[in-house]
C-alpha cells in the first residue's frame, strides 16, 4: 500500500512536469529538453536553499520556479533571437545548465534529512508526527498518514498548477501564445509578438519542470545532478498516454490528461518493476514506447492516404 | 497617406540565387484609395506588400505611414494599422485553435494583450454578430477547430478578421486565387462591401484583369521590382481587360527581345 501511495506520489509530483512538457510539445510543437536541465536545476536550487535553512518552503518553491523559467527563457531567447534550431537550443541549455547544477550543490547530490520542506509542514498543519508511523484503514487497507498526507499536497499542486496554466491559455495573452505556436505567420500578422510569446511559454513550461524537480526533492530527501535524465521523455510519455486516455483535445482535458498520464504511466512502471522488469531497462522501454505512440498515429495516416489513392486510381 | 520612397531589396546577394525583387519602388497612396496590382508571376508584386507589412527589411528606402517613418519598426507592431489577408487561404488562421479564439487574437490588434479572458460572453456575443453578418452558417460553429473548414470559409474569416479591428491599410495578396470560381467570388463581394462600408484604403494583387478593370480607383503594373504603368482617375475608368492584357503582351516581347539584344551587342563588343 505504502508502495502504491508513493507511486501516486510521485507521479503527481512529475505530472507538473507534464503540463510544463504539454506547452512545449503541444503548443510549440517541440520537445524542449530545457525540461530535464530546469528539474534538476529546479531540485538543486530547493535542496540548497533548504538547507541553508533561511527561506520557507513556499519561498523555496517559488525561487526555484523562476530558476527554472530562467533557464526556459534562455533557450526561447537563443531560438528566436540568435535564430539557433530549437531543439539544439534546449541541448545548449541542458548542457550547460549541468555545470551549474553542480555549482549550486557544490557536489553531485544533497540530502535532505530532517529538514523542513514543504510535506513536512504540511504534516505539522495537519499534526502527522514525522517520526511515529501513524496509519487509518481506508476501506480495509492500512495506509500511513504521512504518505496520505504527501500524496494529498501533490495533488493540490498538481491541480493548482494545472488550473493556472488552464486559466492563462484562455486569457488574450494565452490565446495569443497558443496562435503563435499554431500558426506563427497569422500571429504575427494579427500584431502578436510571437517571439517574446516564445520566450514566455518555454519559461512557463520550465518553471513548471523546475517546480516539478524542486517538490520531488523535498518528497524524496535529496536532490542529484543526474536528476533530470530521461525526464524529457518521461514528460512526453505522460501526454502521449494522456492523449491516448482522453480523446478530446480541448485545452482544460488535454491537462487533465497530462496529469492522468503521467500517475497512469507511473502505475505501469511500478507494475512493471513488480513482476520482474529489470529497473536498467525502463528508459529503454520508456524511449521505444514513446517511439511507438509518436509513429502508429503517423502510420494509420499513411494507410488512409494509400487507401484513398486506390480509390481515386479506380 | 502611404508613401514608399526607393525601396532596394535584393535577396540572396552574392549568390546564384540573387534576385533584385525591388529595384527603386516608389509611390504614394491617398486615404480611402483602392489600389489594384498587376504583373506577371515573380514580378515582385508579394514582395511590395511584404515590404509594407514589414516581414523584411529593405536593403534601402523609406516607408511612411500617416506621415510616420515606419521602415525599421517590427511586423507585429505595424500590425496595429495594417490588415492582411493572404493567398493561401490556410495561411492567415490558425487551424487548431476554435473561430471563436482566432477571432479573439484578431480583436486584439494593436492593443495591449493581458490577462482577462479571451472570450467573455459580450466578446463571443460580438463574434457572433460579426460572424453572422459572413452569410455562410458558420456563427453557430464558433467554437469548432477552424482547420474543419474549407478553404473558402477559412478566407472569409482571414478577410473578416482583418478588418475586424478597422485597419489603417489593408492588404489583400491574390485572395481569392486558391479559391474555386463561385466562392472566390463571393469573397471577394465580401471584400468589396467592407472596403465601401469601412472606406478602407486597400492595396490589393490579383491577376485576374477583369477583378483590375471592375474594383479600385488605381492599377499599378510592376514588372521586375519596378513600377511600369500607374493609371488612376479617367485613365483607370478607360481601361478594359483587353488594354490589359495588351500591356503584358508587351512584357512579353520584351522579354522576348532582351535575350536576343544580349546577343547582338555581345556579337558587337566582347
Ligand atoms: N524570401 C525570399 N527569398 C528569396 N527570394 C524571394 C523571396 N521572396 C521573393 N523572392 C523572389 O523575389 C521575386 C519576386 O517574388 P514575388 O513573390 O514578389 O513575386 P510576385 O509578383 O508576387 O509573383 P506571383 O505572381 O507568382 O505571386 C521572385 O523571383 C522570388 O523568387
Ligand atoms: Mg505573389
Amino acid at each position: 500500500m505504502s508502495l502504491l501511495m508513493a507511486t501516486f506520489t510521485i507521479g503527481l509530483i512529475l505530472s507538473v512536469l507534464a503540463i510544463g512538457v504539454l506547452i512545449s510539445f503541444r503548443i510549440f510543437n517541440f520537445a524542449d529538453i530545457t525540461s530535464e536541465g530546469s528539474l534538476a536545476l529546479g531540485a538543486s536550487v530547493a535542496a540548497v536553499l533548504i538547507t541553508s535553512k533561511s527561506f520557507g518552503p513556499f519561498t523555496v518553491l517559488f525561487i526555484s520556479a523562476a530558476a527554472g523559467a530562467a533557464a526556459g527563457a534562455l533557450t526561447g531567447v537563443l531560438h528566436t533571437k540568435f535564430k539557433i534550431n530549437a531543439l539544439l537550443a534546449g541541448i545548449l541549455v541542458m548542457t550547460a545548465l549541468y555545470s551549474v547544477n553542480l555549482h549550486v550543490m557544490g557536489k553531485s547530490n544533497v540530502a535532505l534529512m530532517n529538514e523542513e520542506t514543504i510535506f513536512t509542514l504540511f504534516n505539522k498543519h495537519l499534526s502527522i508526527s514525522e517520526t511515529v508511523n501513524e496509519t487509518v484503514k481506508i476501506s480495509g487497507f492500512l495506509v500511513n498518514l504521512k504518505d496520505l498526507s504527501s500524496a494529498l499536497l501533490s495533488l493540490v499542486g498538481a491541480f493548482v498548477c494545472g488550473l493556472a496554466l488552464y486559466l492563462f491559455l484562455k486569457t488574450k495573452l494565452g490565446v495569443a501564445m497558443r496562435a503563435t505556436g499554431d500558426n506563427t505567420q497569422m500571429a504575427s500578422a494579427l500584431g502578436v509578438n510571437t517571439d517574446l510569446m516564445v520566450i514566455s511559454g518555454l519559461a512557463i513550461a520550465n518553471a513548471l519542470a523546475a517546480l516539478s524537480g524542486a517538490l520531488l526533492a523535498s518528497y524524496q530527501g535529496f536532490a542529484d545532478v543526474q536528476i533530470g535524465l530521461g525526464m524529457l521523455v518521461w514528460g512526453l510519455a505522460s501526454v502521449i498516454i494522456g492523449e491516448t486516455l482522453v480523446r478530446d483535445k480541448s485545452i482544460g482535458l488535454a491537462i487533465t490528461a497530462a496529469v492522468m498520464g503521467s500517475i497512469f504511466f507511473r502505475l505501469l512502471v511500478a507494475i512493471a518493476l513488480r513482476f520482474g522488469m529489470n529497473p536498467n531497462d525502463m528508459k529503454l522501454i520508456t524511449a521505444v514506447f514513446v517511439l511507438m505512440a509518436l509513429i502508429i498515429p503517423e502510420l494509420g495516416k499513411k494507410n488512409k492516404l494509400t487507401e484513398s489513392r486506390i480509390v481515386k486510381t479506380n | 497617406m502611404l508613401k514608399l520612397i526607393n525601396l532596394y531589396k535584393t535577396f540572396n546577394p552574392g549568390t546564384p540565387d540573387e534576385v533584385r525583387a525591388l529595384s527603386g519602388v516608389s509611390l504614394s497612396i491617398a486615404a480611402g484609395s483602392f489600389t489594384v496590382i498587376l504583373g506577371t508571376n515573380g514580378s515582385g508584386k508579394s514582395t511590395l506588400l511584404n515590404a509594407v507589412a514589414g516581414t523584411f527589411t529593405l536593403d534601402s528606402g523609406v516607408i511612411e505611414l500617416d506621415g510616420r517613418d515606419i521602415t525599421g519598426m517590427p511586423e507585429y507592431k505595424r500590425a496595429a494599422y495594417i490588415g492582411r489577408v493572404f493567398q493561401n487561404p490556410f495561411s492567415g488562421t490558425a487551424p487548431n485553435m476554435t473561430i471563436a479564439e482566432n477571432l479573439s487574437v484578431a480583436s486584439m490588434r494593436g492593443k495591449t494583450r493581458g490577462f482577462s479572458p479571451a472570450l467573455s460572453s459580450a466578446a463571443a456575443a460580438g463574434f457572433y454578430e460579426r460572424v453572422k453578418s459572413l452569410n455562410m452558417g458558420l456563427e453557430d460553429r464558433l467554437d469548432n477547430n477552424i482547420g474543419s473548414l474549407s478553404g473558402g470559409q477559412r478566407q472569409a474569416l482571414t478577410l473578416l478578421m482583418a478588418c475586424l479591428n478597422k485597419p489603417r491599410l489593408l492588404l489583400l495578396d491574390e485572395h481569392t486565387a486558391a479559391l474555386d470560381p463561385k466562392t472566390g467570388a463571393k469573397v471577394l463581394e465580401l471584400t468589396r462591401s467592407v472596403i465601401e462600408k469601412d472606406n478602407l484604403t486597400t492595396f490589393m494583387v490579383t491577376h485576374s484583369m477583369q477583378q483590375a478593370v471592375n474594383l479600385g480607383d488605381r492599377i499599378i503594373m510592376v514588372y521586375k521590382g519596378k513600377l511600369i504603368h500607374d493609371f488612376s482617375g479617367a485613365d483607370k475608368k478607360a481601361l478594359k481587360p483587353r488594354d490589359l492584357y495588351e500591356l503584358f503582351e508587351e512584357i512579353k516581347r520584351r522579354e522576348l527581345i532582351d535575350p536576343g539584344v544580349c546577343d547582338i551587342l555581345k556579337a558587337n563588343y566582347v
